[in-house]
């Protein structure tokens, strides 16, 4: 008999329907893996299992949890199964923790609630378990705070606070996606440790089917707040029934049809970049320290060619964007697009900067929400100063950029709440190709978007590099993406390259131990279902 | 913990200093010469001269600035001009009454508004909420001087439990409480009115945080998740809104020793004007602006208690 | 949602009312307040006047709505002091960030802030003499650093938004940038902040007026009404009463107004009802 038996569950929200009559099951020792895109309801499915839920939420179905109705407990009730019986692990490690408490009382306090031990020993136990997701006593004392720790190690005290009693079955909820990759690799081998040491169940929710596929025993596949598949993970990726599994399935694995650009003239030159950051001081008589974010970074783009930039968060990577793009000023290097220099903020010409143009990761914030997508696109117009297009010939080039990018002309009379996070990306492209540039800077571009929408706006990318002969230097943490999109790509770690090379030899024959550690650590959806299933 | 505690402080000094240098400039530059606008138009000549001797008005501007933030910092504010006293002496003795009124209406109104406010953040849309909501909406829209008369006509005039005003001195320290009663009330409950809305919508808005949904999952109950976590984290914006209203306070309080015709240093300062007493006008000033960056500073500190960031900050 | 919306109409209605009457009070009102009648004073409320006399025998509607005048004046011309002067330099520091004219801005601020309406008002008054101009002074610089604070921290973070990112990318200066894209994604919290300050404004006129650092006689304001009506207080508890309560209504609606404002203008309400 299993664990835990969703059946029927439904909620809405005011007058929003969330779920439509969703069933699971959970078996103990096992992983259900629990897959959707964004808005299909698989974090408030995880909510209702504890009833977390928000304000005029109303839930019908049954939640049962070892022969317990959870749908029937009072608040009270259920207030001693939560993390005692049942734990919980949340995607934000950097808000999930109480800034003001020390880890230790934050980890103490899943003990202490539940009475199951004095003070002393709820410390006793919290020591234990930190020491067992891996935060040991020597560098982590309980007297830590939050702000302290860094987003991998605070995500490890969340599943420290989640198990400390020892629940039967654990629910975490994208718990990773916050996090690098080599964390999330860490993180996730963890979490399988303890349910194979614990013999506990584990629900796990993510948007990543290549998660999915290197870790649950059983899965379901969540769209729009109902069930359209769910069984054994082999039986499901392998037969695919539903045509929703198949789409993502293969929107996941995509790579965009392009042909690999070989061109000898050098379009941007990056030459011993030095970046460096004053740290505060901890007193004002101490010495200045730096924070050193570029090392001596060196790398090219070739005319029409795509070039990627690979790192973990704090690599540099974001910071040689701005420097690329004459948005800071670095210490030391010479960068160069078209033979011109490009200096700092108020030191690189118009019309070197129209040169390039950038793409941003955040498709909410890139756009002032108070102005009209016309304006918005044409934004970088003022670049040509007085030989700006206006009037007619403006409204033409607005007209050609959106409808290069699959908008409609139309479109430009509109403000930006009114469009999808994917239609907001062809927007920014077309914000970019205004000025008719010869690079483009995509800087985490498709990270914030669902699969499929990934896999559009990726092609809508190589269809423009073939049409015009745009070069892009495409940074992510995605090793998927960049292996799919680009020619060349440079490995940076604390702001030094650290290898190079053709995307192919580098993927296929990495020489740097870093390189290797980041190819491993990425989920491969393929690979995955090839070592565990053999097919 | 320390260093903050030193970085603040050098700020409240620099602060204190700025604010000295624009009094003096004001009170010192603006009227021309001091001694002929304090003794007025048909000042003989003579009587001019001596005052300015008497104030030292001879000395270079920067050395008399210097003697006065000297003499200050050994309690040495002047010889009032009217009085005929030192100024030091003149505010000792007001600063009995003005000081603990404004301590007492802050008291009261914490004590109030505080409880209030997390009451009402609690039981968020519930009649109670609203009632709380409502009696504070009218709370701060009421002039403190006004009540205080409401006040005098209600308990002084009419049920005669307080006299309508005066000061009996600290002699008899219940009559000296119950003197300060009726005007601290007044101070207090337009304050508290501020202070229990900015209570519960930092409370509301702490409720709303993810780490509330993390103590709900290990099993919290929805009161304890609110004592134990939300409470101390609400209480960070709260704390710099108390800092600020302090001023408003120490304001208050000046006005409404005139509707209990309380001897304090509103009293003193207003007879100062009059008189154009202006050493009296600068000392009293000083201190008043003393008085609001100090509790800044306070509560600065008391932040950094609340809050680890500012206590151990990442370097 | 429909609260909302009736503290918008209840606030706007009462603002709306005073500013009428002040305006009315320019051309018309029911009796001359400059005209003193002894034989008049200390009336109840009548049907001839409708809120009593005052100790010179004037008519409490006329005085007040003359004083609506003074009230309005002064805490809206304090608005637009604090407004044009607070406001560039919160953007300012905003967009220098970190910078040592940030630090120089926000010092400066910090001592003005140690500074209460009351003080400032203290300190013109012992050199100028007291008179509502004085009270506009005061209130105005009491009101720079409260803009200037707000404008910058509600910069702050559109700054780091990545529009801000992409205008620099289309080479627009920080004070292209401050005007074209932070200003009107902050004038929201600033309209309401006004609002704020402009209750906090008549409040405070009524308060210096009171002391007497506000309006002189002859001009008529609701603080001095009160200040003269106190030694009557016992005998005629109305001539205290009525510009009280006058006071309360006004800031009442100022501040109903200003809530309403705000749940309209809250973009993270508007984001939830789409």
């Amino acid at each position: 008999m299993s664990l835990l038996r969703v059946k029927d569950l439904s909620l809405s929200i005011g007058p929003t329907p969330i779920l439509d009559r969703v069933s699971l099951e959970a078996g103990r020792g096992e992983i259900l893996g629990i897959v959707g895109e964004s808005g299909s309801g698989k974090s408030l499915t995880a909510l209702s299992i504890l009833n977390l839920l928000p304000r005029h939420s109303r839930l019908s179905g049954s939640v049962i949890f070892d022969d317990i109705k959870l749908t029937r407990l009072s608040d009270r009730a259920l207030n001693d199964v939560r993390g005692d019986d049942i734990g919980m692990i949340f995607q934000e490690p950097m808000t999930a923790l109480n800034p003001v408490k020390t880890i230790g009382a934050q980890v103490a306090e899943t003990v202490l609630v539940h009475g199951k031990a004095g003070r002393g020993e709820a410390m006793a136990i919290a020591r234990q378990t930190l020491d067992r997701v891996g935060l040991g006593a020597e560098e982590f004392p309980l007297s830590r705070y939050p702000h302290e720790l860094s987003g991998g190690q605070r995500q490890r005290v969340g599943i420290a606070m989640a198990i400390a009693l020892r629940p039967r079955l654990l629910i975490a909820d994208e718990p990773t996606t916050a996090l690098d990759v080599t964390n999330q690799a860490q993180v996730l081998d963890l979490l399988k440790d303890l349910v194979r040491e614990d013999g506990m169940g584990l629900i796990l929710i993510t948007h990543d089917l290549a998660v999915v596929a290197e870790m649950a025993d059983t899965v379901a596949v969540l769209k729009a707040g109902r069930v359209v598949e769910s069984g054994p993970v082999r039986d499901v990726f392998r037969q695919m029934r539903d045509p929703y599994t198949r789409k993502l399935f293969s929107a996941s694995a995509h790579v965009p049809a392009r042909k690999a650009q070989q061109s000898a003239r050098t379009l941007l030159e990056v030459e011993g970049l030095v970046r460096t950051y004053p740290k505060p001081k901890p007193a004002p008589w101490a010495p200045r320290a730096f924070k050193v974010a570029l090392d001596g970074v060196s790398l090219s783009v070739a005319q029409g060619e795509s070039v990627g930039l690979v790192g973990e968060s704090g690599s540099g990577k974001s910071t040689l964007a701005r420097a690329v793009l004459g948005l800071e000023t670095a210490q030391a290097g010479e960068i160069a697009i078209n033979g011109a220099p490009v200096r700092g903020p108020g030191d690189t010409a118009f019309a070197t900067r129209r040169a390039m143009q950038m793409v941003f990761q955040d498709p909410y914030g890139s756009f002032n929400p108070r102005h009209t997508v016309e304006r918005l696109v044409a934004e970088p117009l003022h670049l040509l100063g007085t030989e700006a297009p206006s009037g007619a010939e403006r409204r033409r080039r607005i007209d050609t950029v959106l409808t290069q990018v699959g908008l409609l002309p139309a479109d430009a009379n509109k403000f930006i709440h009114e469009f999808s996070g994917g239609q907001r990306q062809r927007i920014a492209i077309a914000r970019a190709l205004i000025v008719e540039p010869s690079l483009i800077v995509l800087d985490e571009a498709v990270s914030a978007l669902d699969v499929s929408i990934r896999a559009q706006i990726l092609d809508l990318l190589a269809a423009i590099s073939e049409r015009i002969g745009v070069a892009y230097l495409f940074i992510s943490h995605d090793l998927h993406v960049v292996r799919a999109v680009t020619d060349r790509v440079y490995v940076l770690k604390d702001g030094k390259v650290v290898e190079s090379g053709a995307t192919s030899e580098v993927f296929e024959r990495p020489r740097h131990d870093y390189t290797r550690a980041l190819i491993a650590a990425a989920p491969r959806l393929d690979a995955a279902l090839k070592t565990r299933f053999g097919e | 913990m320390t260093l903050f505690v030193l970085k603040r402080l050098g700020s409240l000094l620099a602060s204190l200093l700025a604010a000295s240098l624009v009094i003096f400039l004001v009170l010192e530059v603006l009227p021309g010469d001091p001694a002929a606008f304090m003794l007025g138009l048909n000042a003989a000549p003579d009587t001019v001269a001596a005052l300015r001797d008497q104030l030292g008005l001879n000395a270079p501007l920067w050395a008399r600035y210097g003697g006065w933030l000297a003499g200050m910092t050994v309690g040495d504010f002047g010889i009032s001009y009217t009085y005929r006293v030192p100024v030091a002496d003149l505010i000792g003795a007001r600063l009995g009454v003005s000081l603990p009124l404004a301590i007492y209406a802050l008291t009261l109104s914490t004590l109030i508004a505080i409880p209030m406010g997390a009451l009402a953040a609690a039981s968020r849309n519930s009649p109670l909420d609203t009632g709380i909501m409502g009696v504070t909406q009218l709370g701060i829209a009421v002039p403190n001087f006004w009540f205080a008369m409401l006040l005098v006509l209600a308990f002084s005039v009419g049920l005669r439990w307080f006299s309508a005003g005066g000061f009996p001195g600290w002699d008899d320290p219940y009559a000296a409480m119950k003197a300060l009663t009726l005007p601290a009330v007044a101070l207090a409950l337009p304050q508290a009115s501020i202070l229990a809305r900015m209570m519960r919508s930092a409370l509301i808005d702490t409720l709303d945080e993810d780490y509330i949904r993390t103590a709900r999952a290990k099993g919290l109950s929805r009161g304890q998740a609110l004592r134990h976590h939300a409470l101390r984290n609400a209480l960070i914006p709260v704390l710099t809104i108390m800092g600020l209203q302090f001023s408003f306070l120490l304001a208050g309080a000046i006005i409404i020793e005139n509707v209990f015709f309380l001897p304090g240093l509103g009293r003193l300062v207003f007879q100062a004007i009059n008189a154009r007493d202006l050493i009296v006008v600068r000392s009293v000033v000083m201190l008043l602006v003393f008085a609001v960056v100090a509790v800044n500073f306070i509560v600065d500190v008391t932040y950094a208690l609340v809050d680890p960031r500012l206590r151990r900050p990442v370097t | 949602m429909r609260s909302v919306g009736l503290n918008l109409v209840i606030g706007a209605g009462i603002t709306a009312f005073f500013v009428v009457l002040a305006t009315v009070s320019m051309v018309w009102t029911p009796y001359d307040i400059t005209v003193l009648s002894v034989a008049d004073r200390l009336q109840p409320p009548s049907g001839a006047h409708w809120l009593g006399t005052d100790h010179f025998g004037r008519d409490i509607v006329s005085m007040l709505m003359v004083g609506a005048q003074t009230s309005i004046a002064v805490a809206l011309i304090a608005v637009g002091v604090g407004v044009l002067v607070g406001v560039p330099l919160g953007l300012f520091a905003a967009a220098t960030h970190g910078s040592l004219l940030d630090e120089i801005v926000m010092r400066g601020n910090d001592v003005v802030f140690a500074f209460p309406a009351l003080v400032i008002a203290i300190l013109i008054t012992a050199i100028f003499g007291p008179g509502a101009v004085n009270a506009i002074i005061a209130i105005g610089i009491f009101n720079i650093p409260v803009f200037a604070r707000i404008a910058r921290g509600s910069a702050l973070p559109v700054w780091t938004r990545e529009f801000i990112m992409a205008a620099r990318l289309s080479g627009k200066g920080a004070a292209h940038i401050s005007l074209e894209h932070v200003l009107p994604n902050i004038a929201n919290t600033l309209i309401v902040q006004a609002t704020i300050q402009f209750s906090l404004g008549i409040l405070a006129e009524a308060g210096l007026a009171y002391v007497g650092l506000g309006a002189q006689p002859p001009i008529p304001s609701w603080g001095r009404m009160l200040a003269e009506a106190q030694t009557m207080i016992a005998l005629a508890p109305h001539v205290a009463i009525v510009p009280g309560l006058t006071i309360v209504l006004m800031v009442l609606g100022l501040n109903l107004f200003g809530d309403g404002l705000r749940d309209l203008l809250d973009p993270r309400l508007r984001e939830r009802s789409r």
